[in-house]
């Protein structure tokens, strides 16, 4: 099967052809390394868990910001253009620079803001409330697709806030609000990141709720 | 291309803890909520939610119940371990592990709850209670976000993310500081530090068919080996029984815990025969063995990718199946296209869990001063000749503080001792001259793959004298074959097959110490089963493997092992 791989060297950007022999069940990242320990070593990738939940190694698959070991080569259409993602720079072929991403991320609180202390009891319905959101890995898709993502906090803080600001043992709701009350409103809702998330999360959805809430809250400031 | 005009970036920590798992975080945040002025760099070759402790899945264990016991926890592990654990050690983890639960609740982890919104727990293999904690089936990824997220709140600690450990930098066995290779701008860098914390994980990828990350290569224990550190009991490797096929991704022991089934191509549930009482969720050991032993007596189905075992969960039900296992059934789909709520997964005994590792005793602390190691890396020991489910993610929680507070109170009484130029050339010149300017015709990733080859074949579940010399032997080839390996990449940034080539020989120095450990040990205990030596040998080897470099290879000594009130019986189940 023939790959298209998008390569930077720090100076050159160029695309550069590859054929790998495919079996079944193959994925992409699989296909990644059988290139760099057999054809060129010199290619750049992240990748560590190769089950999904590490989220390093997202890259656009055929234009389409994907986990590349999650992804089934047999069912992409070939020649599989595989590029680095979307709105971040690139450091070197696939592997973009993170440490913005992270950064964004701490703006908003995440983490449990709790004075109160003793035993802390929560029910199973209060845990549904939020777990979902929980389940984000970070891997940086929803930023890819997202077209204000560079002005702005971009999907995946704000995901991260509503998590907190849903979990009964946290008291620092209002705190975050606070914070996000300049950061969400630029989104467009063209929901690409609702579209993209690996893990299946809602992060178009959850801006608007939050955008609600930080209404409401601000009557009050 | 020179590499000489390179600048030394210097950095000064009090504590420099490398490796951001659940170990090496959890040690950051010990010494930040102390102390708020000391300095503390926490480097790791991935970004902190990256790390493979992000894959635990099943649970970590803690006594919470009050029909729970300390001693039975305590006697679990023992007996698990094969009597090689330190009892000392063991006695203090138990009591500790409910503590970290706790406080992980109040760090916001989501724990999976009971109705009344107690924390939830489990049965898992080998421990005789329900006392496996879990957040879902994703515990570890749940604890290390939790930890990452609580490290933000302290300003005192720093984060060196994609940074790649090459060496401690040791001065009349004192620990002076570490070199790392910035991986974005590939420059070596400087770190003084007082006291340095080694959390950098296992070594599971010397093996092929592993459940391991790919970036779990056992760069911790190799540069603390080659510094002249022990490491301890490394013939010790977990095999986990159920290895989804042929990816080797994990298929949590919860799946059993659960109420799933081991059948083989007859559709007998054959555990009966090996462990009549525990059945599925007997130790991983017995069950990997016994799996492995219907598979070589032709009793396993047949599969494209070779004889296999069925892990049957369709008798669960799709609704238990998606409240409680959803990873599992997620993974299934799409890494083996198969949906276990219709049909069994192909599962296989895969390698999973590095017991062995760095000498230390229960402060974390190694014969070098200064020189702390904490979670997978260490070997403390609490898990003996095999760990028991859900014990070592507890083992990261409660030795991660330990290592962390052990730290603080030894650098409050020392000064920096600086490092010279000299030093720092030295390894500069190791790397970017010997290794990354030298011209050669042999491929790491060949070599890599040969070694795999090998430690699958003749250091696996079923152990004999015969393969394991062919085994000594090949890795010594290996091992001459890589002082002649090319990097094909000569640049500076992102330079992943630098970093790869460096693991490659981390491996090969640990490779070679297991093989050789194990070829030694003439009996079978725990996870190290010998076809030829099948009995436990309490009155010769009732001791731990001490593993030394030396000019002249590999040296091994023993220690006695600590026995406080458990006399070691016959291990049944
Ligand atoms: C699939 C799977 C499932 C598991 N499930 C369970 C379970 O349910 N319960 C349980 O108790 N245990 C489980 N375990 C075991 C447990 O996950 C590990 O033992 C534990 O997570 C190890 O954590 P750690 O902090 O020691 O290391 P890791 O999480 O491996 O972290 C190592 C850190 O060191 C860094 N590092 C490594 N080398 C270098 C270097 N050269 N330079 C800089 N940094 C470096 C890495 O980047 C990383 O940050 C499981 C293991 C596997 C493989
Ligand atoms: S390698 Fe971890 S998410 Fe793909």
């Amino acid at each position: 099967m023939r790959f298209k791989i998008r390569r930077f060297d720090g100076e050159r950007s160029y695309w550069q052809e590859f054929d790998v022999p495919v079996k079944r069940g193959m994925t992409v990242l699989e296909a990644l390394y059988y290139i760099k320990e057999n054809l060129d070593p010199t290619l750049s990738f992240r990748a560590s868990c190769r089950m999904g939940v590490c989220g390093s190694c997202a890259v656009r698959i055929n234009g389409k910001p994907r986990l590349a070991c999650e992804t089934q080569v047999s069912k992409l259409k070939e020649p599989v253009k595989i590029e680095p993602l979307k709105n971040f720079n690139v450091i070197r072929d696939l592997v973009t620079d993170f440490e913005g991403f992270f950064k964004k991320h701490e703006i908003v609180k995440p983490y449990l803001i709790r004075k109160s202390e003793g035993e802390i009891r929560q029910t199973p319905e209060q845990l549904k409330r939020y777990y979902i959101y929980t389940l984000c890995i970070k891997c940086g898709a929803c930023m890819s697709a997202c077209p204000v993502a560079k002005n702005c906090l971009g999907p995946m803080p704000v995901v991260s806030a509503y998590r907190f600001n849903e979990d009964s043992r946290d008291e620092g709701k209002e705190e975050r609000l606070k914070i996000l009350s300049d950061h969400i409103w630029h989104c467009h809702f063209v929901a690409e990141c609702s579209e993209v998330c690996p893990k299946d999360l809602n992060p178009a959805e959850v801006i608007q709720k939050l955008r609600l809430e930080v209404l409401k809250f601000s009557m009050r400031w | 291309m020179s590499f000489h005009n390179v600048f030394a970036v210097l950095m000064k920590f009090d504590v420099v803890i490398v490796g951001a798992g659940l170990a090496g975080m959890r040690a950051a945040i010990a010494i930040a909520e102390k102390n708020s002025r000391v300095s503390i760099a926490i480097i790791a070759k991935t970004y902190p939610i990256r790390c493979h402790s992000v894959c635990a899945e099943g649970g970590t264990a803690a006594v919470l119940d009050e029909n729970d016991s300390f001693d039975l926890h305590a006697w679990d592990t023992i007996k698990g371990s094969d009597f090689l654990a330190d009892q000392d050690a063991v006695e203090f983890f138990v009591r500790e592990c409910p503590k970290e639960i706790l406080t992980l609740d109040a760090w916001g982890c989501p724990w999976s709850r009971t109705p009344d919104g107690r924390i939830a727990q489990r049965p898992f293999g080998g421990h005789s209670f329900n006392r496996t904690v879990f957040a879902m089936d994703r515990t570890g990824f749940h604890e290390v976000h939790t930890l990452y997220e609580r490290m933000l709140m302290f300003p005192n600690i720093e984060r060196f993310n994609e940074f790649f450990l090459t060496n401690l930098i040791v001065e009349d066995n004192t620990v002076k500081g570490v070199t790392a290779i910035d991986l974005k701008t590939g420059e070596l860098v400087l770190f003084e530090a007082k006291a340095v914390i080694l959390a950098t994980g296992g070594a599971g990828r010397i093996y092929g068919f592993t459940t391991y990350s790919h970036t779990v290569t056992g760069d911790g224990m190799a540069v603390a080996y080659r510094c002249g550190v022990p490491l301890k009991d490394m013939e010790f490797f977990q095999f986990h029984p159920t290895g989804l096929v042929p990816s080797g991704i994990l298929m949590t022991e919860a799946c059993r815990g659960e109420g799933g089934y081991l059948l083989n191509k007859n559709g007998e549930r054959f555990m009966k025969k090996y462990a009549p009482e525990r059945m599925e969720l007997a130790p991983r050991d017995v069950v990997a063995r016994a799996m492995w032993r219907e598979i070589i007596e032709g009793r396993g189905l047949e599969g494209d990718y070779g004889p296999y075992i069925a892990l049957d969960l369709t008798h669960l039900g799709e609704e238990k199946i998606e409240e409680r296992l959803p990873l599992i059934r997620e993974t299934a789909m799409k890494f083996a296209g198969i949906d276990p709520v219709e049909e069994p997964i192909p599962v296989k005994p895969v390698a999973h869990y590095t017991m062995g590792g760095i000498h230390t005793n229960v402060n974390c602390e190694t014969p070098i001063k200064g020189l702390f190691a904490c979670g997978e890396v260490a070997c403390i020991s609490i898990h003996g000749a095999n760990r028991l489910g859900s014990n070592s993610t507890a083992e990261c929680l409660v030795f991660g503080r330990v290592a962390g507070e052990r730290a603080l109170e030894y650098v409050l009484k020392r000064d920096f001792k600086s490092v010279s130029r000299k030093e720092f050339e030295r390894e500069e010149s190791r790397i970017f001259d010997e290794l990354l300017g030298r011209s050669g015709d042999e491929s790491p990733y060949a070599i890599k793959r040969e070694l795999n080859e090998t430690m699958d074949k003749n250091l696996w579940i079923f152990r004999e004298e015969k393969g394991m010399k062919e085994a000594v032997k090949k890795i010594r080839e290996l091992k001459e074959r890589y002082k002649n390996v090319e990097i094909v990449d000569k640049h500076r940034g992102f330079n992943t097959d630098l970093i790869q080539t460096l693991e490659i020989g981390y491996m090969l120095d640990l490779a070679e110490v297991v093989a050789i450990c194990a070829l030694l040990r003439k009996e079978s205990r725990g996870a190290h089963y010998r076809l030829d030596y099948p009995k436990r040998d309490d009155e010769n080897w009732l001791k731990h493997s001490l593993a030394y470099k030396t000019a002249d290879g590999v040296k091994v000594d023993y220690l006695p092992v600590t026995i406080t009130k458990w006399k070691p019986t016959e291990r049944r189940y």
